[in-house]
């Protein structure tokens, strides 16, 4: 299937190719058809957003005994007691483990948004502990975007302005960074609602601001937490698929925690946290989805 | 409706050449976001910009009183004096009498003194309340502050953001106030008076008042700001991010 406009009404519709008529004028569509499946094969050859410097380290994430100790009060809480994790660049790797289980603060680690008690994790082979403040901001704002299960836009900014947000804090000009973001809400399909503030958007519509946000700077990795859990099962179908075309076709490397089903049948890896340790890992393959563990 | 097709076909438009460009927020952008985080969020910006309208109204009220009582006195005093001297004709006595009128300004001294704590403890309170509007204002931000430097932001940013926000509320506010507390100790005045006061007044020196409240206003309301602003920015992102309000 794949969406096609009408050269002659501008009608879009979805087609396997078969149909070749404009279902809304009747027009002939088998030109415009024609150069769409060419960009198409242009577009997916495997050497797209690929760049030398990018393929230097196996690792694009690598942790060593991570552990992290919250403080609440006189009591020490242990969230995470010793993670050692290799993410290879390109990796689709989701993280499943119930709520506690130290999910969400191994994605603060990595995602540079917490400090580790004891152990390192290298981004690109780089120790996070070693980055100043400018060099960890600059982390977040050009290889990582993140995208959260509560979506967290700008509640005062408009759609346009929180997905040029981080084009600002990366020193883009102006039109650049206002045709860029138009172009990326576009891809997500909210080209006509760059101008609506994230309460005039339904969930759906403001994950997808969200994803369009996360790929503001073209981030090497995505880190994403739960980005399905509060959608409707079209929308989250949607950017899964995002995900995984992101993934297959420009080596985005995508970590995210999920439960969602088809997020994990797509990923490369599936690693298991309880009590703050991995406990299993396993590729998709190897797993029977129908059983009782994932329901 | 996502159109990744369309994503993928597209070049890649920030080069890895490009990689070591620096972190910013240039000042106009700072300027849009924080005047938008005043115009949308009104209901707030009108508790902190309270604060500082009462602060400066009371401050500047003192000073009209002032120069008004001065101009009064004039008034009053000056020609009474100068008959005098003209009747008695004798240069001693005119500073003899100009001593007697030091009595009466030992009393205004304390009464100056008192104004003066109480412009001082209105403009203290003046601070605790803005700072206090402005830890609630932080606080319900968290969440934005951890998404903001999710993004990228540099803890400066935040701050500077802040800043800019109380710094436009505090010359509004200050503004707002001046106006308020001048012209109602005006019309006071001008009631028990009458409209003559206004001509007899020093108006540079009223001038001079105002604008001394409105840099007053402003400063009180960044000194108040900086420690909340300061606290928002420095929370790791994560922590900022989990926080429910």
């Amino acid at each position: 299937m794949a969406r096609f406009e009408c050269p002659k009404c501008k009608e879009a519709f979805e087609t396997d190719g078969l149909v070749t008529v404009c279902p809304k004028c009747g027009a002939d569509m088998r030109d415009a058809m024609k150069k769409l499946a060419q960009i198409q094969a242009e577009s997916a050859r495997p050497t797209l957003g690929k760049d030398e410097s990018m393929t230097t380290h196996e690792f694009i994430v690598r942790t060593k005994n991570l552990k992290k100790i919250y403080k609440m009060g006189d009591v020490e809480v242990p969230a995470l007691r010793g993670v050692d994790l290799d993410i290879k660049r390109g990796e689709y790797l989701s993280i499943m483990g119930p709520s506690g289980s130290g999910k969400s603060t191994l994605f603060n680690m990595v995602g540079g948004l917490d400090k580790p008690t004891e152990g390192t994790c290298f981004i690109e082979e780089v120790d996070m502990a070693q980055l100043d403040a400018f060099e960890l901001a600059w982390l977040r704002c050009r290889k990582i975007g993140y995208i959260f299960q509560t979506f967290n836009l700008i509640p005062v900014m408009t759609a346009l302005e929180n997905v040029t947000l981080p084009m600002i804090f990366a020193g883009m000009g102006s039109d650049e960074m206002l045709e860029r973001g138009a172009f990326l809400l576009d891809v997500v399909g909210l080209g006509d609602r760059l101008h609506h503030k994230p309460y005039e958007l339904s969930g759906g519509q403001q994950q997808r601001v969200a994803v369009a946000r996360a790929l503001a700077n073209a981030p090497a990795i995505i880190l994403a937490d739960e980005p399905t859990g509060n959608l409707d099962l079209h929308t989250g179908k949607e950017i899964i698929e995002l995900l995984k075309r992101l993934n297959a076709e420009s080596e985005t490397t995508i970590i995210s925690a999920t439960h969602d089903l088809k997020m994990l049948q797509k990923s490369d890896r599936i690693l298991w946290i309880e009590d703050g340790r991995i406990v299993k890992s396993a590729r998709p393959e190897e797993l029977d989805f129908a059983s009782a563990e994932f329901h | 409706m996502i159109d990744v097709d369309k994503l993928l076909a597209s070049a890649k438009p920030i080069g890895q050449e490009e990689i070591r460009r620096q972190i910013v927020l240039p000042w106009p952008e700072a300027f849009r976001i924080a005047i938008r985080n005043v115009t949308l969020r009104l209901g707030r910006a009108a508790i902190t910009a309270t604060g500082v309208i009462l602060g400066i109204a009371f401050l500047v009220s003192v000073w009209t009183a002032n120069i008004i009582q001065d101009a009064m006195r004039e008034d009053r005093a000056l020609p009474a004096l100068q008959e005098q001297a003209a009747a008695a004709d004798l240069d001693g006595q005119v500073a003899a009498m100009e001593g007697e009128l030091e009595q009466p300004d030992a009393q205004q001294a304390e009464t100056k003194a008192r104004q003066v704590w109480l412009v001082v403890m209105s403009l203290l309170v003046c601070g605790v309340g803005i700072t206090n509007s402005m830890l609630m204002s932080v606080t319900e931000r968290f969440r934005e502050i951890g998404t903001m430097k999710c993004l990228g932001a540099l803890d400066e940013f935040i701050v500077r953001l802040f800043l800019i926000e109380t710094a436009v509320l505090g010359f509004l506010g200050a503004l707002a106030g001046a106006i308020i507390g001048h012209l109602v100790m005006l019309v006071i005045y001008m009631i028990k008076v009458g409209p003559s006061i206004t001509a007899k007044m020093d108006w540079g020196q009223m001038l001079k008042y105002i604008g001394l409240a409105l840099i007053v206003g402003c400063i009180i309301s960044l000194l108040a700001a900086v420690p909340p602003a300061v606290r928002a920015a420095r929370m790791p992102p994560a922590a900022a991010l989990s926080t429910e309000v």
